[in-house]
């Protein structure tokens, strides 16, 4: 079937592009980059529609990577429906992305530089989802959190965007030492990282162990999928393009994460505790994120928490063991959170770059069609009843009532503040009087709006489209939830009433969030901040790595211990040679004096030693 | 003949040789009276190697100091040699001028 040609197909365009780019038109580069992934996304139709309905997983063997002793690593891709509809989002959404990018990237420079590492993304990406082992799962882990540092530093020569470029890679170090020491763990208790022979063996594994092992895969999960406490990064990596933070830190990369824990599902049904913990931090980072979302004032900076908050959604629904309903969500989000953060890129195109929402208002008259499918993506984010985000997210939440309702209770409380933020950014955007300078905006290209129509149909009906849980159904262990209609309502209610309250504060009194904000000062200070979590992360862990670094191994250790260590070999040295300088006169005389001296003192020694037998 | 003096006399005679030699070739300037405390402890150590020879009743001894009186041939005449060139190079004899192992 070829299933290598998937992400073949877009590193070539990475090759082409990233070594010829630079001499090449922008018409050609385009051909190139986009070219290449929409072939990837017509090869796995392709692949899909010849493999038939995927019954059992399809798996290529192409070499043997590593052979050593024991472990055998071999380089294999294998397909199966999980893995069809990763696929399906990944190049589908990618190709959707990167058309958009031709329109939004048409005037910045390094533009070849961007679709390089747009299509190198994507052969990392693609790599992850058909990996048929750890390590090769992990080698596009890895990959991929290489091109999100390279495109969050896009703009090198700003300094918050390398700043932002280093934390992230930083922090997904963390998550993936957890996921390297899972990795081994596996392969100690296994001898494989295959995933059929591990999952086969798992049912008769230690509970403690495979506990363990899913507590570390969660952290790797936790760093890639930005939840608490490696969540840090996420809000900070919107300094890249907007393009960037839709594909990668919307729609792929941040579902890794989810994808991995959903595909190591028979680990996790083996391990209960290490599902409830990734369900209390699911939940937990949902709730905190949407907290923080509900008093930005950065339209990205809102989207970006609200990623963070809905990823913390999959989690609880993988945490759940409703991994068909994480999947889905992962689907239906990087349908509409795709959607949100390219229309939030129209905007900030059509205002020549302005992303504070205080400056803007107003907008809905001037580009109508940004206006339009942005209301689409917030209905899906806000649950609004037949929308798509509304079947996953209550998927999720039938499932968290099923195996908690506190957890339930959360996560509606959660919904009811998703629409809020989502529509207070949309009200502050789009209605209203304009607030910003005299400008004149206008409306995207057609390159840039025809994606954006047709994530607003798939934000709207693509929960339809696609029925990931009945489709999914013969991948994952059944998990079957009576369909109640009253919590359904309920989220509903919660999501209704958010934006009712959003429409409220921000379109007819205006007024109200001011004096909420100057009433509640303290908390409002709180969440503004962001909790100051990246404050006690600086104080708690940055500081003391900086300064432990600075005085006892630069100070103390290099210069004190190593750097001594030598110049004092090359102090004494020199100083001895000094001295011994002193001999050496040059004159042949007092040569000979030495040698007579030296000579009376051998035999002097000898004397005392007792003489020569 | 030789019976009626003690071996330790030649011994003697030997090491009072070599430590005139010795210093001679420290304390003088003038490389020729060098090179003549250098053929003094040659000798004198000839002496001591026939001596001991003589006492042992072993040819070694003679031997080796043929072997010296070759070699000392020999250096005389490469030494001579390099003493007539530097006096003819540098116009003097003396040690302390022509120091040139040093800079």
């Amino acid at each position: 079937m070829q299933l290598w040609l998937i992400p073949a197909l877009p590193l070539a365009g990475f090759l082409i592009n990233g070594l010829f780019g630079r001499r090449f038109s922008k018409g050609l580069v385009n051909t190139f980059a986009i070219g290449s992934v929409v072939l990837a996304f017509l090869w796995v139709l392709k692949t899909l529609y010849s493999l038939g309905g995927l019954p059992a997983a399809y798996t290529e063997h192409y070499f043997t990577w590593i052979q050593s002793g024991a472990l055998t690593i071999d380089c294999d891709f294998s397909v199966d429906r999980l893995t069809a509809v990763m696929l399906l989002v990944v190049t589908g959404i990618g190709s959707l992305i990167h058309i958009y990018s031709i329109g939004y990237m048409a005037h910045e420079g390094g533009y070849y530089r961007f679709f390089a590492y747009l299509n190198l993304f994507m052969f990392f990406m693609l790599t992850l989802v058909l990996a048929a082992n750890y390590l090769v799962l992990f080698v596009g882990w890895e990959g991929v959190g290489l091109c999100s540092y390279l495109l969050i530093g896009f703009y090198f020569d700003k300094k918050f965007a390398t700043d932002a470029g280093n934390k992230a890679f930083i922090v997904n170090r963390i998550g993936d030492f957890g996921f390297s020491l899972a990795v081994f763990l596996i392969f100690r208790q296994f001898g494989s990282l295959d995933f059929a022979r591990v999952f086969a063996q798992a049912p008769g594994a230690p509970v403690g162990l495979l506990t363990l092992i899913g507590v570390l895969l969660m952290v790797g999960a936790c760093g890639k999928s930005a939840q608490i406490p490696l969540y840090v990064w996420l809000p900070d990596a919107m300094a890249g393009p907007t393009p960037v933070s839709a594909l990668i830190h919307a729609a792929t990369m941040v579902t890794a994460g989810v994808y991995m824990t959903a595909r190591s599902w028979v680990i996790y049904t083996h391990a209960p505790i290490a599902m409830d913990v990734i369900a209390y931090i699911g939940i937990a980072t949902a709730f905190v994120a949407a907290t923080i979302g509900l008093a930005q004032n950065d339209i990205k900076k809102v989207f970006a928490y609200s990623t963070v908050s809905q990823l913390g959604y999959m989690f609880v629904g993988v945490g759940c063991g409703a991994f068909s309903a994480g999947i889905y969500h992962l689907m239906t989000h990087a349908f509409f959170k795709a959607l949100l953060f390219l229309g939030a890129g129209a905007v900030i195109h059509s205002l020549s770059g302005e992303q504070d929402m205080r400056k803007m208002g107003g907008l809905g008259t001037r580009i109508p069609w940004t206006c339009g499918v942005m209301f689409c993506a917030s209905l899906a984010i806000a649950g609004f009843p037949f929308t798509s985000g509304f079947l996953s997210k209550d998927a999720i939440l039938l499932a968290a009532d099923h195996r908690a309702p506190w957890i339930y209770w959360v996560g509606v409380f959660t919904a009811g503040m998703t629409a809020f933020y989502v529509f207070r950014a949309f009200f502050m955007t789009f209605f209203g009087r304009y607030r910003g300078q005299e400008h004149h905006p206008h409306e995207s290209p057609p390159v840039m709006l025809v994606p954006l129509v047709i994530l607003a149909v798939l934000s709207l009906a693509g929960g339809y489209l696609f029925k990931i849980p009945d489709f999914l159904r013969a991948v994952f262990p059944p998990n079957e939830v009576p369909e109640e209609l009253g919590p359904m309502a309920v989220a509903s209610a919660a999501g209704l009433l958010g934006i009712a309250l959003a429409y409220l504060m921000y379109v007819l009194k205006p007024g109200i969030p001011d004096s909420i904000a100057s009433g509640a000062k303290g908390l409002y200070t709180l969440v503004y901040n962001k909790y100051f979590v990246d404050e006690i992360y600086d104080w708690v862990v940055v500081k003391p790595v900086v300064g432990g670094s600075r005085l006892v191994l630069w100070k103390g250790a290099d210069v004190g211990l190593i750097d001594g260590i030598v110049n004092g070999i090359g102090a004494r040295a020199k100083g001895i040679g000094g001295v011994l300088r002193l001999a050496q006169s040059g004159n042949a005389r007092s040569y000979a004096t030495w040698v007579a001296f030296g000579s009376v003192l051998v035999i002097f020694l000898m004397a005392l030693a007792g003489g020569l037998r | 003949m030789m019976g009626q003096v003690p071996l330790s006399w030649f011994l003697m005679l030997s090491a009072v040789l070599f430590s005139l030699g010795v210093a001679g070739f420290i304390f003088r300037r003038n490389i020729i009276t060098m090179f003549m405390s250098i053929e003094l402890i040659l000798n004198a150590v000839n002496l001591t190697f026939i001596t001991f020879a003589y006492q042992r009743q072993q040819v070694a001894g003679h031997l080796l100091a043929f072997f010296v009186m070759v070699v000392a041939a020999a250096e005389a005449a490469v030494g001579l040699a390099i003493i007539l060139t530097i006096f003819k190079n540098r116009g003097t004899l003396n040690i302390d001028e022509l120091n040139s192992m040093k800079n």
